[in-house]
């Protein structure tokens, strides 16, 4: 007897389809509240090879719902913690860790690792970046996202460019205050886990060929009440228009950009934008001995070394306008924040408080 | 005759219901203005719109007693 023993069991199963999962190689976007229950059971049904791809630190938060953690792991990057509670777990499988954030200059060579990806990340722009390289490179993609109560689940090209892909459903990304995510929304801590067990239920089918996958369906689930709806997909020729159709049409796009999140605001736009999102929050990066102060606009200091640190009120936020005394530190900061918090609006303030007016 | 329109995610969330009825349009197209009317609040919200189940464009016709649905993207993980 094996672990897998009541796999070649099941009826319709067996030790065929248990084979197919020991020689797959399946990439996990986010060791998040989807990627935790995605990776549990990944690894628990055998299969050969799981890469982790994230560049997020555990924090105290994610504890109700990112089962693979504890208190022990707080501080600790989540692609590593993860690879090392699983092989704690399982001897027989293969596991990577990626201890960064996917973006277009490296998904290219992470994902030519592996046969499939299942995207659990948290936020549209590596959303679009992940179906665009899974098209380009003919990868299958299974799907899965949350709002709220409420899930997607979906398998995307499956059958390369005739496929359906996330473009065909959502050609244009939403703005960016739009669709709150997990941080900004809430979500409660068993239902990530319905969704990932779903994902990860539709990546053992697909390799296995065992039953029927949501093949360019989706499936849209409420937790409260059970209901379900699906629809099936179709192909937009017009989504064909913006996707990048080479890996260098990839490098060349900007994904921020194109969900709405490119990077400098002058100071007349800032308090019309504090008045519409009243949960703004505008972040001085400057050490408290540097002139002039700002007066009479509400504001946080954050110094510069500090800023990579969790924060309450940043995580909080949806829209983060940063600025300092020229604009030079305010940049690298949205740069860093942004990866961070790749959907919230982040904006650096041009010139910084040298070219703040006082008649505005 | 009156078209049962199901929502979900944030556009539930706007209009306080899982589903409402609206007049009948020809088109999708024609759709989007009818519900821009009487749901302002949708007016700059992103969704795809199914008919009968299936996803549709804005030229795709609408058959009587259909059921349409408003289908925002998700993106928490």
């Amino acid at each position: 007897m094996d672990r897998f023993d009541r796999h070649y069991n099941l009826k319709g199963f067996g030790l065929k389809s248990q084979q197919k999962l020991q020689e797959a190689k399946v990439l996990v976007v986010g060791a998040g509240g989807l990627g935790c229950p995605i990776l549990l059971y990944l690894a628990s049904v055998g299969f050969g090879k799981i890469g982790i791809v994230d560049g997020d630190l555990v924090s105290e938060s994610n504890l109700s719902r990112q089962v693979l953690f504890g208190q022990n792991d707080l501080g600790k990057n989540k692609a590593e913690a993860a690879v090392q509670i699983l092989l704690g777990k399982y001897s027989d499988i293969e596991l990577v860790s990626i201890p960064e954030y996917l973006n277009k200059e490296n998904i290219i060579e992470h994902l030519n690792d592996y046969d499939l990806v299942v995207d659990g990340s948290d936020n549209f722009p590596t959303r679009y970046l992940v179906n665009d390289a899974c098209v380009l490179l003919g990868k299958p993609l299974v799907f899965g996202a949350l709002y709220q109560n409420e899930g997607q689940v979906a398998v995307f090209n499956t059958r390369g460019i005739q496929s359906v892909n996330y473009r065909d459903i959502y050609p244009i990304p939403p703005s960016a205050h739009e669709v709150p995510n997990c941080n900004e929304a809430g979500v409660l801590g068993v239902f990530p886990g319905i969704i990932g067990s779903m994902m990860a239920s539709e990546a053992i089918k697909l390799v296995s060929g065992f039953g029927v996958i949501l093949d360019g369906k989706m499936l849209y689930y409420n937790f409260l009440n059970h209901s379900e709806y699906k629809i099936e997909l179709t192909k937009d020729p017009q989504s064909e228009i913006s996707r990048p159709k080479s890996a260098n049409d990839l490098i060349q796009m900007d994904y921020q950009d194109f969900c709405g999140l490119s990077s400098q605001l002058n100071w007349e736009d800032v308090i019309p934008l504090m008045n519409e999102f009243g949960d703004t929050v505008l972040v001085d990066l400057r050490q408290s001995h540097e002139e002039p102060e700002l007066e009479d606009i509400p504001f946080i200091r954050v110094s510069m070394d500090q800023i990579h640190l969790e924060n309450a009120e940043l995580t909080r936020t949806n829209t983060i306008l940063l600025f300092c005394q020229t604009g030079v530190r305010s940049m690298k900061a949205s740069k860093l924040l942004q990866e961070k918090y790749p959907d919230k609006y982040i904006r650096s303030i041009s010139g910084g408080i040298n070219s703040f007016d006082l008649n505005l | 005759m009156k078209l049962i329109v199901k929502v979900f995610g944030r556009i539930s969330e706007e209009i306080g219901e899982s589903e409402f009825m609206i007049e009948r349009s020809d088109n999708i197209a024609s759709l989007k203005g009818e519900i821009n009317a009487v749901y302002p609040q949708l007016k700059d919200l992103k969704f795809a719109i199914a008919v009968n189940k299936k996803l549709s464009t804005d030229s795709d016709k609408i058959p009587e007693g259909a059921e349409i649905a408003l289908l925002p993207p998700f993106s928490g993980g």
